[in-house]
C-alpha cells in the first residue's frame, strides 16, 4: 500500500553551484575500477596487466563468492593494478579504446527466469554489485531473502542530481529493472518519490510512495524507517535509481550500460551542469577546464562523498561530483566573529537572519574535536525514532547488544552525515557508525 | 593580525614534539586556538562543517550572562548605599558594585583555569572550554561578602572533584558551579547564611531597621508580609547572591540561549511549570505563612530564575533526551520550591534540587531510552 510520509527533522543546506539541467559528455582515456568502493569485498583478480578486455569482461571477483563478478566498464588494455599496504588492491586501471567493444550477454531468458535465474544473469554481467542491502549498507548477498526492495527516486543531499531530469527518457529501462528485481523478493519493490513523480508515474509492478521534508528525506534508510521499518534479522535490498535503469538497459540489450549521467556541482565548478561519463572516469578528465585549481574534488556529495586526489578516479556508486574550496586559513578570533558567511544549524551566527542565502562553504572544520557536550543537536536533523547519541556511545564502547537494542540495523553512515555536519564537538559520527556495523559483521560471521 | 600570527608561529616550535617546552603544549595550544580558530580542513566524513564549535557555544552562554553580571554590579552598589543610608548616583552604585564583584570573577577564573591547565599539562590533553562558563557562574551565585579565599577554595573543589575526577569537560555528573556553591554552603555555613553576607557594607554603620536579610530569609519569619514587592523582585533590587536577583536579567539571558539554540527551552519551561505547580499546591495547603506566598511571587524570589536559565540547562549534567528533559526540568522546579518551603534552613532549595536532579538525570535518561528499546522489541515480536 502506498504511503505518504512527511518528516520535519532535517535540514537542506543551500550551497552555491547547483547543476544546470543541460547534458554534456566527457570521455576519459583511462578509467579504473576500485575494489575499495565495494565495502567488505576482498577482490580476486581474473586479469593481469597487459590483458585485453571488453566492456563487460570480469576484472575480479569476490573472494567470498566467485560468482559475483566485477566487470570492466570499457574495452581496452589492463594498464596497471595499483596496490597499497599489504598488497591490497586499490585500483585496476584500464586504458580505454576509442571505440568501445562490448561483451554480449545472453539475456533472452530473463522474462521467464526465476529468482536464481535473475541473480545468475546479473552476477554474470557484473550488475550484481549495484544492489546493496540494509542493514550494514554493503553489497547484497544473493543467498539472502530480502523482505522488500526499496529505491529512492530522488536525492535530497546538497546540490544533488535531479533523477527526473537524468532519467526522463528511461521509463522502459526502469520498468525492465523493476520487473527483474520484483522476482528477487517476496515483498514489494518500493519506489519513494518526493511527490512529483515525473518519469516514475507510469511504472508498474511496484509500489510508489512519497515522502516530504528536508534532507535526509531522500536517504533510503529514512524512507525504510518510515514506511516499513527493519527489525533484527530482516533484510531489505536497495539500489540507486539510475543504477536500476542501468540494470534495465543491460537486461534489454545484453550489453552493460557503462556510463552514468552525473551532476557536476559546487562553487569551484566553472559551469555546473550534467555530464554523461564512463564509470570510473579519471578526475583529470572531469576537472580539466571545468574545475578551478586547488579545489577539493569530491566523488559524491559534500556530506557523504569521497575526497579524490587529482590522479584518482570516480567512485562506483556516485552520481554526482562536487568541487569546493579547500580551507587552510586560521580565523583570527573566529569564535566571536558575527559570521554572516557561515552556515550553522544553531543560531549563533548572524547568517540565520538570511534563510534563503546560498553558501559557498569550504572544507574548514571550524573548531577542534571535543567530548560530547551539547545535547538535542543530533535529534534535530535525525528523522529516526532512534537515540543517535546513545547509539554512537554504545558503538564507541563496542557494546553490540546495546547497538542492536538502540536500532543500529536501521541506520547507515550516510544517515548520520547531518549530525556530523552540525556537531559542536566535531565528532566524526559517520566513521563511528561504519565501525559499529563492521564490528557486527565481523562478530556475526 | 598577521603580526600576532607571526609571533605565534615563531614560538610554536618550542612547544611541538621535541621542543624544549613540549610539556606545556596544552597551554600554548589553548592560547593559540583562543586567538585563531585553527585552519584544519576536513579529512574524513562530511567535507563541510557547521561554523559552530565549543568555544562559540561557551561564548554565547557568557554573553547571555552579561545582563546578570551588570545588573549584579548595580545591585551590589544599590544595596550598599541603601544599607548605609546614603544617596548615590547610578554610576557610583555601578562603580562600587564593580569594585566588589570583579575580584570574585578574577579569582574564580584564575583558580579554575589554573587548575584546568595543570590537569591538561599532566594529561597532555588540549584544553577544553567547559570552565569558561563555570568561571562566570561561580561569582554570580556567591554572596558579595564572601571572602576571596573561600571563592578560591570552592572553585578548586568544584574543578577537581566536580569535574576533573570524572574525566573533565563533558564527563561530569554534577554542575561544577553549583558544586562550588554547595561546597561553601556545607563547609562554611556560618559564612554563607544569615543576614550579614548579602550586603556589602564595608563595616560602615547601617541605618536603623536595616537587617540585610534576603527575601527568603524574611519570608520564613513573616510570610507574605516580609517579602519584597512583586515588581522589586522582578527587577531584582533585593538582597541576594550577586547575579541571581533580577528576573528580567535572567530572562534576557534565557532569550539569548533559546534563540541561539544553545539552552534547552524544554528544561526552562518544564522547570517553571514544576515550580509553579509546587507553589500552587502550597497555596492550597496553606499550613504556614511561608506556604501562603502566591506561587507566581514565590518563583520570583531567590535563585529560581537564575537556576532555571543557567544551571538546570547545563547540557552535560542535565538529562540528555528530549523526553528526559521535560521530567528533569519539572522536578528541578518542584523539588526546588519544596525544599525551600519545607526546610527554611535551606533557602538555596533550587541549588539542592538541581544538584539532586543532576544525579537523577542518567536514571531518567535510562528509562526514556529503555522505553525506545522495548518499543523496538515489541515491533519485532509483532511481526515474528
Amino acid at each position: 500500500m502506498a504511503k505518504n510520509v512527511k518528516i520535519s527533522r532535517g535540514v537542506d543546506i543551500n550551497l552555491v553551484g547547483k547543476a544546470e539541467e543541460k547534458l554534456g559528455a566527457i570521455d576519459s582515456t583511462t578509467v579504473a575500477l576500485k575494489p575499495t568502493d565495494f565495502h567488505g569485498v576482498i577482490p580476486k583478480l581474473e586479469v593481469k596487466e597487459g590483458d585485453e578486455v571488453k566492456a563487460g569482461t570480469p576484472l575480479f571477483h569476490d573472494k567470498a563468492n566467485e560468482n559475483t563478478k566485477f566487470v570492466s566498464p570499457v574495452s581496452g588494455e589492463v594498464a596497471e593494478v595499483v596496490r597499497g599496504a599489504k598488497r591490497r588492491i586499490l585500483e585496476v586501471r584500464l586504458l580505454a579504446d576509442k571505440e568501445t567493444k562490448f561483451e554480449n550477454f545472453d539475456v533472452s531468458g530473463v522474462n521467464s527466469a526465476d529468482k536464481a535465474g535473475i541473480i545468475e544473469i546479473l552476477q554474470r554481467g557484473g550488475q550484481w554489485p549495484l544492489i546493496k542491502k540494509r542493514p550494514f549498507d554493503v553489497m547484497a548477498d544473493a543467498n539472502e531473502d530480502p523482505k522488500a526492495i526499496f529505491i529512492s527516486a530522488f536525492d535530497s543531499s546538497p546540490l544533488a542530481p535531479n533523477y527526473n531530469f537524468i532519467l526522463k527518457d528511461r521509463a522502459t529501462d526502469l520498468q525492465t529493472g523493476i520487473d527483474a528485481l520484483a522476482k528477487l523478493t517476496k515483498g514489494a519493490v518500493n519506489i519513494v518519490t518526493r511527490g512529483d513523480k515525473g518519469v516514475f508515474s507510469g511504472l508498474n509492478n511496484c509500489t510508489i510512495h512519497s515522502i516530504a521534508g528536508p534532507h535526509p528525506a531522500g536517504n533510503v534508510g529514512v524512507q525504510i524507517h518510515h514506511i516499513e521499518p527493519l527489525n533484527k534479522g530482516e533484510i531489505v535490498w536497495t539500489i540507486n535509481v539510475q543504477d536500476l535503469a542501468a540494470i534495465g538497459s543491460f537486461l534489454n540489450t545484453g550489453k552493460i550500460q557503462n556510463s552514468r549521467v552525473l551532476a557536476m556541482t559546487g562553487a569551484e565548478v566553472k559551469a555546473p551542469q550534467y555530464y554523461s561519463v564512463v564509470l570510473g572516469s579519471s578526475v583529470e578528465s572531469l576537472s580539466k577546464g571545468n574545475i578551478n585549481d586547488n579545489a577539493r574534488f569530491i566523488s559524491g556529495n559534500v556530506l557523504t562523498g569521497d575526497k579524490i586526489e587529482a590522479a584518482g578516479y570516480l567512485g562506483y556508486y556516485h552520481h554526482q561530483v562536487t568541487a569546493i574550496r579547500e580551507d587552510h586559513e586560521a580565523e583570527f578570533f573566529g569564535w566571536v566573529a558575527p559570521g554572516f558567511d557561515k552556515f550553522s544549524l544553531s543560531k549563533t551566527f548572524f547568517s540565520w537572519a538570511m534563510p534563503n542565502k546560498k553558501y559557498n562553504l569550504g572544507t574548514g572544520i571550524h573548531g577542534e574535536e571535543r567530548a560530547f557536550v551539547m545535547t538535542g543537536q543530533y535529534e534535530k536533523v535525525f528523522p529516526f525514532d532512534i537515540y543517535p547519541v546513545q547509539l554512537l556511545k554504545s558503538i564507541i564502547i563496542n557494546d553490540i547488544e546495546q547497538m542492536e537494542n538502540l536500532g543500529i540495523y536501521e541506520v547507515a553512515p550516510e544517515d548520520f552525515a547531518l549530525c556530523e555536519f552540525g556537531c559542536t564537538s566535531k565528532i566524526n559520527s559517520q566513521e563511528i557508525v561504519r565501525n559499529g556495523l563492521d564490528l557486527i559483521i565481523k562478530e556475526l560471521s | 593580525m598577521e603580526f600576532i600570527k607571526n609571533i605565534v608561529e615563531s614560538v610554536k616550535p618550542n612547544f611541538d614534539k621535541g621542543g624544549k617546552l613540549e610539556k606545556y603544549w596544552p597551554v600554548f595550544d589553548g592560547l593559540e586556538t583562543f586567538l585563531f580558530v585553527p585552519g584544519h580542513a576536513t579529512s574524513k566524513g562530511a567535507h563541510i562543517r557547521d561554523g559552530i564549535d565549543l568555544k562559540r557555544t561557551m561564548v554565547t552562554v557568557i554573553l547571555a550572562l552579561v545582563p546578570c553580571l551588570l545588573f549584579g554590579m548595580y545591585n551590589v552598589g544599590y544595596q550598599h548605599f541603601l544599607a548605609i543610608g546614603e544617596s548615590a548616583e547610578f554610576i557610583d552604585m555601578v562603580i562600587y558594585g564593580a569594585i566588589r564583584v570583579l575580584p570574585l570573577v578574577i579569582v574564580s577564573y584564575g583558580v579554575g583555569l589554573g587548575i584546568e591547565f595543570l590537569f591538561c599539562i599532566k594529561n597532555g590533553h588540549s584544553i577544553q572550554e567547559g570552565f569558561l562558563v563555570s568561571g562566570m557562574l561561580i561569582p554570580l551565585i556567591m554572596p558579595v561578602e564572601v571572602p576571596l579565599w573561600m571563592v578560591a577554595a570552592a572553585t578548586a573543589f568544584a574543578v577537581v572533584f566536580g569535574k576533573e575526577v570524572f574525566g573533565g569537560t563533558g564527563m561530569n555528573i554534577l554542575n561544577p558551579a553549583l558544586t562550588a556553591r554547595a561546597f561553601l554552603f556545607f563547609a562554611y555555613p556560618t559564612k554563607m547564611s544569615g543576614n550579614s553576607v548579602w550586603i556589602s557594607t564595608d563595616g560602615m554603620q547601617t541605618v536603623d531597621g536595616y537587617t540585610g536579610a534576603t527575601a527568603l530569609g524574611n519570608a520564613v519569619e513573616q510570610g507574605v508580609a516580609g517579602i519584597p514587592p512583586y515588581l522589586d523582585a522582578i527587577i531584582g533590587i533585593i538582597p541576594g547572591s550577586v547575579g541571581e536577583t533580577s528576573v528580567i536579567a535572567c530572562l534576557i539571558g534565557a532569550v539569548i540561549l533559546i534563540a541561539s539554540g544553545i539552552g534547552s527551552w524544554r528544561i526552562m519551561l518544564s522547570m517553571l511549570i514544576g515550580g509553579y505547580v509546587m507553589g500552587y499546591l502550597f497555596n492550597m495547603w496553606g499550613a504556614n505563612s511561608y506556604m501562603e506566598i502566591p506561587a507566581h511571587h514565590q518563583l520570583m524570589l531567590g535563585g529560581f530564575f537564575f537556576g532555571m536559565v543557567f544551571m538546570a540547562t547545563d547540557p552535560v549534567s542535565a538529562a540528555q533526551t528530549n523526553t528526559g528533559k521535560w521530567v528533569y526540568g519539572f522536578f528541578c522546579g518542584l523539588l526546588g520550591i519544596m525544599i525551600r518551603v519545607f526546610n527554611p534552613a535551606y533557602p538555596e532549595g533550587i541549588m539542592m534540587a538541581i544538584l539532586f536532579m543532576n544525579v537523577m538525570a542518567p536514571l531518567i535518561d535510562h528509562y526514556v531510552v529503555q522505553g525506545n528499546i522495548s518499543k523496538r522489541l515489541k515491533r519485532a515480536q509483532a511481526i515474528a
